[in-house]
């Protein structure tokens, strides 16, 4: 085969936070890094986010540590949390935040000059880093700007299809050029995958088009294990109208701001239902609330900021009650804050500018004046690649993941602010673990053979031809039931239907067709994310149905409540033969200090 | 609102060229041009090529000309445009085409890498960090706020008629060099490089740049202006030269 080849020492898939942090820190050691994306640079998912990442470096309340952090991360995740990974991320967070500042980054400022941080839900104290609501860009342009001066080199719209292996060891890729088609190979000593999440197999998400799980996908064809995809996370917010605009996020920086949240009665519905173990961090009444919004060290957060999984879960009870707004969401209300401030529309305008914007824009509303109609929708999941806490390596040696696409940090829901964070500390280990593999390991050999057989498989859609099926409309109908049957609420019975329908998505995925010439064809791109779609789907469905209980992102009409069995397992998926196997795995205990730390928080 | 709309994509052909391709498709209450384009995509030309990626007006992906207006297409609202009669939408012009609405932006690329990078001076304080008051970021707050879609580029004529790529650095990156410039904490010096190789002197403030932007910077008044004003100081301020001969 003839196809261009590319060698490199660490080759890592995907430009968002996690890879682009993971390309500087091997570029640093000095091998030689090759970077691959499927959009262009500095275009990836993570530049949507908004809110804030979060480290504790205690500027605005100096009460905050690492234990506070570590504490909420692991009560935030149910516990079941790769311990060691969320103790790495609250001690390392601070430092790659102001690493950020070093290459260029502005964040938002304190009064004494330094970066300032703000309140988010289930962090106890003001923690996240931001720039206005626009975080994520700041991010990704940071390191962007670092990285390509760094003599990395990137490879812009190319896709990756499967990895090859070499021995059981990770070996190298097969990739298309999205521009002209064109296969292309890639040859390394260590991969690290950095590819985000799974948004787009569900109806409603507030992911971008990547999303589409290929590093589990990828992943787990090689025979990596994917742990934890039962926790997908629905944020309470995101747009419900006009039709075409939803599921874009509402960053919760709105309620972080004191934006509240009230059903069409006018009733502020969070206050009905808090939590047990929230309580004691929870304001009493409205007014409490207010202050904590405002920087008041003695008050306590208002219920809008307990963890998302409890508010898209109380949003969703109100829309089912019939209480809902107009457009099937509740209301989310930041307008109201000149009762207490003066001046109260310039500052919703400057804390909230890209907030202000979206609903000018694209709902003719105007946020300073009214309140906006928010639902649930999928955004992040906690599940993924299963990794070493301290390596940030997979089940396979030489395979590395960090980011969206890696999984431990998070447990049974995520923190919001921690997403951000964690690429930066995760994508830095994996990048200095892979450059350290890499340098003690020789070149692989990549099989001639299963490139052919991955190339193969890719152009079957053109053999097929255009009276295959349409991939668009498989595309959609999986998301379609994997919304309704997967979702916020789950029960076995529409699991198992969910399943069912799962082998259907197969079959006809395994006949869609396209026509035409293979330059950049959409219809061509969207067949071959299919597979991976299809993948995370069922890794999802199955591990949902395996977890027999109710924790963080994942609730079971059927098992309403947490059940001890599974407070000490993650659940487990990866390829036997032809099909999906499904296992628990214990977690291992927890160190006597860090079970301390999060004993001292718990008042 | 009307339920049908009537819409000329830009398709290119094996070769090179391209030609305006008509499409009837339906529209509901609140659709923004990208939806149309998928629509389009899922249901009549599947292999229709088109950049995007948030839906959100975040990420800079889907710039295209749209009735000849360099706009977003997740951010241009059918409602703004005029249903009655065929909406156009055609890729930015200023770029060497690929495929349909998707053009080749990889000079923009390569133009950043020659901008000299961000130098900080010595950090503040001892644990590495600085200090900067708010007042003093605001500005260059202002400029990182670009999503990089390229739509000054494709507007400025310097560009898009003269086609000076190669001696001119172009909207976008001269705010991209103003806040780098006017960044607290950095200590190089790119005026020598914006008059001599960067071409600043090619602009002459029509400001259609800014009438494009996506994300309301000031382009020319709180970027480019001040720029040169740096310029002329340095090189033509007769005090400055005077001051420079003696030094
Ligand atoms: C609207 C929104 C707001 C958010 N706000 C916040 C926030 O305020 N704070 C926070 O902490 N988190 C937030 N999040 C979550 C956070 O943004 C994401 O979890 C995070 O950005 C994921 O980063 P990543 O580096 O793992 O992957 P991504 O940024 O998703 O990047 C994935 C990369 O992999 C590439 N890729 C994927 N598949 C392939 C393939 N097959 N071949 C080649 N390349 C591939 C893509 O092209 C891309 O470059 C938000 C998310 C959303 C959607
Ligand atoms: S103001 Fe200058 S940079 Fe902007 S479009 Fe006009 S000539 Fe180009
Ligand atoms: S300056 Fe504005 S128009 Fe130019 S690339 Fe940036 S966001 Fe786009
Ligand atoms: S798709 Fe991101 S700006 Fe339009």
């Amino acid at each position: 085969m003839s196809h261009p080849t590319h060698s490199y020492d660490v080759l890592i898939v995907g430009a968002g936070g996690a890879g682009l942090r993971a390309a500087i820190e091997a570029a640093a050691s000095g091998v030689s890094v090759g970077l691959i994306c499927k959009s262009l640079l500095g275009k990836a998912h993570t530049v949507m986010a908004e809110g804030g990442m979060a480290a504790a470096m205690a500027h605005n309340d100096d009460r905050d540590s690492w234990r506070v952090h570590f504490a909420d991360t692991m009560r935030g995740g149910q516990y079941v949390n790769n311990w060691r990974m969320a103790e790495i991320h609250a001690k390392e967070a601070p430092d790659r935040v102001r690493e950020l500042e070093a290459w260029g980054a502005v964040f938002d400022r304190t009064k004494d000059g330094r970066i300032n941080q703000r309140n988010f839900g289930g962090h106890r104290y003001p923690r996240l880093a931001h720039v206005g609501d626009r975080t994520g860009l700041e991010l990704i342009r940071a390191l962007q700007d670092h990285t390509i001066y760094l003599g990395v080199t990137v490879h812009m719209e190319h896709t990756v299809i499967d990895l090859v292996l070499d021995q059981g060891r990770a070996a190298g890729l097969l990739a298309y050029d999205r521009h002209r088609g064109t296969f292309q190979v890639f040859k390394a000593k260590a991969i690290i995958l950095a590819t985000g999440g799974v948004g787009r197999a569900f109806q409603v998400t507030s992911n971008s088009w990547e999303g589409t799980g290929d590093g589990h996908g990828l992943a787990y064809r090689a025979g990596a294990e994917l742990i934890d995809m039962e926790f997908v996370q629905f944020h309470p917010t995101g747009m419900v109208w006009p039709p075409s605009v939803k599921g874009i996020l509402v960053t919760e920086g709105v309620r972080g701001e004191g934006g509240i949240l009230k059903n069409n009665q006018g009733r502020r519905f969070m206050f009905d239902d808090i939590p047990d173990n929230y309580k004691p961090q929870t304001a009493s009444d409205p007014e409490e609330g207010w202050r904590y919004t405002q920087g008041d060290k003695s008050a306590r957060r208002p219920p809008e900021l307990l963890t998302r999984d409890h508010v898209a879960r109380c949003i969703n009870r109100e829309v089912k009650a019939g209480r809902g707004s107009p457009h099937g969401g509740v209301y989310l209300d930041i307008a109201w804050i000149k009762e207490k401030l003066s001046g109260a529309e310039e500052h919703i305008k400057r804390k909230l500018p890209s907030m202000y914007h979206q609903f000018k824009q694209l709902a003719d509303l105007d946020i300073t004046k009214e309140a906006m109609e928010v639902g649930p929708t999928t955004h992040y999941i906690m599940g993924g690649i299963r990794v070493d806490g301290d390596s940030q390596m997979s089940t396979i040696p030489g395979l590395f993941a960090a980011g969206e696409c890696a999984s431990g940090i998070n447990g049974a829901n995520r923190l919001g602010g921690n997403s951000l964070s964690d690429l930066i500390v995760f994508g830095k280990r994996a990048g200095e673990y892979a450059s350290a593999w890499a340098k003690e390991h020789p070149q692989p050999h990549v099989d001639e053979a299963a490139l052919a057989q991955i190339e193969k498989t890719a152009l079957a859609p053109f053999e097929r031809g255009s009276s295959g099926e349409n991939p668009y409309k498989v595309q959609e109908d999986l998301q379609v039931s994997m919304q309704a049957l997967v979702g916020i609420v789950r029960t076995e019975s529409e699991m198992k239907e969910a399943l069912q329908r799962l082998v259907g998505f197969n079959d006809r995925a395994a006949r869609v067709g396209v026509s035409g010439s293979r330059e950049y064809h959409a219809g061509w791109h969207t067949s071959l994310d299919l597979r991976n779609l299809l993948t995370v789907s069922e890794a999802i469905a199955l591990s949902a149905i395996e977890r027999k209980e109710s924790r963080g992102g994942h609730f079971r009409e059927d098992y309403p409540d947490k059940v001890t069995e599974f407070s000490t397992i993650n659940v487990m998926v990866k390829q036997s033969g032809d099909s999906m196997r499904v296992s628990r795995v214990p977690i291992p205990p927890i160190p006597d200090e860090l079970k301390q730390v999060i004993e001292e928080q718990k008042s | 609102m009307i339920s049908e709309a009537t819409f000329k994509v830009w398709r290119t052909h094996p070769g090179g060229d391209g030609t305006l391709q008509t499409f009837h498709t339906k529209v509901s209450e609140g659709m923004v041009v990208l939806d149309v384009v998928h629509r389009i995509q899922a249901e009549q030309a599947p292999d229709l090529a088109v950049r995007w990626n948030c839906k959100a007006g975040k990420c800079g992906s889907c710039s295209a000309e749209i009735n000849g207006n360099p706009r977003l297409m997740c951010m241009t609202r059918l409602s703004e445009l005029n249903l009655m009669e065929p909406v156009t939408v055609e890729p930015m012009r200023t770029f060497p085409p690929i495929k349909d609405l998707v053009t080749d932006v990889s000079w923009n690329f390569r133009v950043k890498k020659g901008i000299q990078k961000f130098t900080p001076r010595p950090a503040d304080a001892p644990d590495g960090t600085w200090r900067m008051a708010q007042r003093d970021v605001d500005r260059v707050q202002e400029f990182r706020k670009c999503i990089e879609c390229f739509l000054c580029q494709d507007v400025c004529h310097v560009l898009r008629e003269h086609n000076k790529h190669e001696e001119f650095i172009g909207p976008r990156f001269l705010v991209y060099a103003a806040q780098l410039e006017m960044h607290p904490l950095d200590t190089a010096d790119r005026i020598p490089a914006l008059k001599e190789e960067k071409g600043i002197g090619y602009c002459n403030i029509t400001k259609c740049c800014t009438k494009v932007c996506p994300e309301h910077i000031h382009i020319t008044d709180n970027a480019i202006i001040p720029l040169k004003e740096r310029v002329v100081s340095r090189y033509y301020d007769p005090v400055t030269k005077l001051l420079q001969m003696f030094r």
